[in-house]
């Protein structure tokens, strides 16, 4: 694979959230505002590539039996550098996002491509997959964030594009947009809509529903 | 990187975790002790623009927001007493008024009570018995024009925390603001509304020494005769509006600063 292939793939033909359906716990969490959103995705993409790089640097030393520890050793130090910048640079955004910087420590996109991809390749290769997937997650967050703002707080970055009821507008915003639950059915909708484009994403059945035996019996 | 012979042998083993730790902590503690003095600094920011805030002292830029700051006096009141300290007590209790942590306070038993089911209203179930309260004067009368008092509350996810300014006369809301909460965002969340706070404007607190402001559910109507004494419910958020209407009840009822504000404004 080359490293444009690298970069590229994971946003469309093998996406995280789309054909992996991972992190999907923080796409439900922080995808109620586009700028909270953002700055999610920056910094997960962030952990997952130097996460990938430094994993894939010290590769061929780590022991299989404590693989796992010194990832998480590492991403989760990461993470926390991470958390700690976004306090010194980004204070408002930092809040707003609270416990789910640190809970990409558990994001299973960032160890899923550690183990997956940077204990089996060179450095670079593994930079490039992490930034790759890291965009990959972004794209999905982006998409759904957006349709989440605009539906139900009427705005995009917080500007205000659908003039609301209570400003004296005219638009009435959709309660649910703001719940968990409506990420559920976009990223269903995204992946749908995916996987109607790409039909080589479609899994086969893992069984048939029967025919509807209580009328044919009758 | 070479391999080495034998990657799972117990000294490699040791070996790699032993530097990995070794490096990682480095990084985590180099990058903490460079961003703390930042960190700090927006901490303090965003808690006195808040201050600056609820007093209704708003678009004034960066620059301008710590000399604002400073024309307020920073008091110490004891709630288990009912009064303002003096600055020489609360130096001997060693209480430093721009680094004390009530959140902090409020979780040690010799700072703070905890409260009886029937006391706890706001649902935070520990008091501390120190607050750090701002004190805005008139210029020439130094008469108390604006008090800012810190107060939290339970909501439906999470405690609000914030700022609520009275005016001179101890009995009229000048402004509110919550600087952290975890309510849903565009319904509870609403609590950040500028529309919303706004009509918290003007409103009374007390009548006949009880506190009688009330969030009600829909809208106030003016023709109502406890009008002065209605906020508006945020409408989809019952538990949210039902929590500020308790946190704004404790905090000024005799078990918060009620007995202060009455000292007060005598």
């Amino acid at each position: 694979m080359t490293s444009k292939e690298i970069l590229l793939n994971p946003l469309f033909n093998n996406n995280p959230i789309g054909l992996q359906i991972l992190g999907i716990c923080s796409a439900l969490a922080v995808t109620t505002k586009m700028s909270v959103a953002l700055v999610m995705c920056i910094a997960l993409t962030v952990v997952c590539a130097f996460s990938n790089l430094f994993i894939s640097v010290i590769r061929n030393r780590i022991p299989s039996s404590v693989r796992i520890i010194v990832q998480m050793t590492i991403i989760a130090s990461l993470v926390i550098v991470v958390d700690q910048v976004l306090g010194a640079v980004a204070y408002d955004l930092s809040k707003q996002l609270s416990v789910f910087v640190g809970l990409i420590i558990t994001n299973c996109i960032v160890m899923g491509r550690a183990e997956a991809f940077a204990m089996q390749n060179p450095p670079w290769p593994s930079f490039i997959d992490g930034v790759g997937n890291g965009l990959g997650y972004s794209l999905i967050l982006m998409l759904v964030a957006a349709v989440r703002e605009l539906f139900g707080s009427g705005s995009m970055f917080g500007v205000e594009v659908l003039p609301l009821v209570t400003n004296g507008g005219w638009y009435s915003p959709m309660g649910l947009m703001l719940l968990p639950p409506s990420a559920f059915f976009i990223i269903g909708g995204i992946i749908w809509a995916i996987r109607a484009w790409k039909k080589d994403q479609v899994e086969e059945s893992e069984h048939e529903i029967g025919e509807q035996t209580a009328f044919s019996k009758v | 990187m070479l391999a080495p012979k034998n990657k799972d042998s117990m000294s490699n083993v040791m070996a790699v975790a032993l530097s990995v730790c070794f490096v990682c902590s480095i990084m985590v503690a180099s990058a903490a002790v460079l961003l703390k003095p930042q960190r700090i600094a927006n901490k303090n920011f965003d808690r006195i623009s808040n201050i600056l805030m609820a007093a209704g002292i708003q678009n004034v830029s960066p620059t301008e927001i710590v000399s604002e700051f400073d024309k307020f006096e920073v008091k110490v009141a004891d709630l288990a007493e009912g009064r303002i300290i003096s600055d020489l007590e609360a130096l001997d209790l060693g209480i430093d008024t721009s680094a004390y942590d009530q959140r902090k306070a409020s979780k040690d038993p010799s700072l703070s009570k905890s409260l009886k089911e029937g006391e706890d209203i706001a649902s935070i179930s520990r008091r501390a018995r120190y607050s750090v309260i701002y004190v805005l004067r008139e210029e020439e009368t130094r008469a108390i024009s604006k008090i800012i008092l810190p107060v939290h509350g339970y909501g439906l996810w999470s405690t609000l925390y914030g700022f609520l300014s009275l005016q001179g006369d101890m009995n009229t809301v000048s402004g509110i603001t919550f600087y952290e909460h975890g309510e849903t965002a565009g319904l509870g969340g609403e609590v950040d509304n500028p529309d919303w706070k706004k009509s918290w404007e003007g409103k009374k607190i007390y009548s006949d020494g009880n506190v009688a402001l009330r969030v009600i559910k829909g809208k106030a109507s003016s023709d109502s005769p406890d009008y002065d004494y209605q906020i508006d419910g945020l409408s989809g958020a019952t538990l949210t509006s039902r929590g500020v209407e308790n946190m704004v009840a404790y905090w000024l009822g005799k078990d918060g600063f009620g007995p202060v504000l009455s000292r007060l404004g005598e």
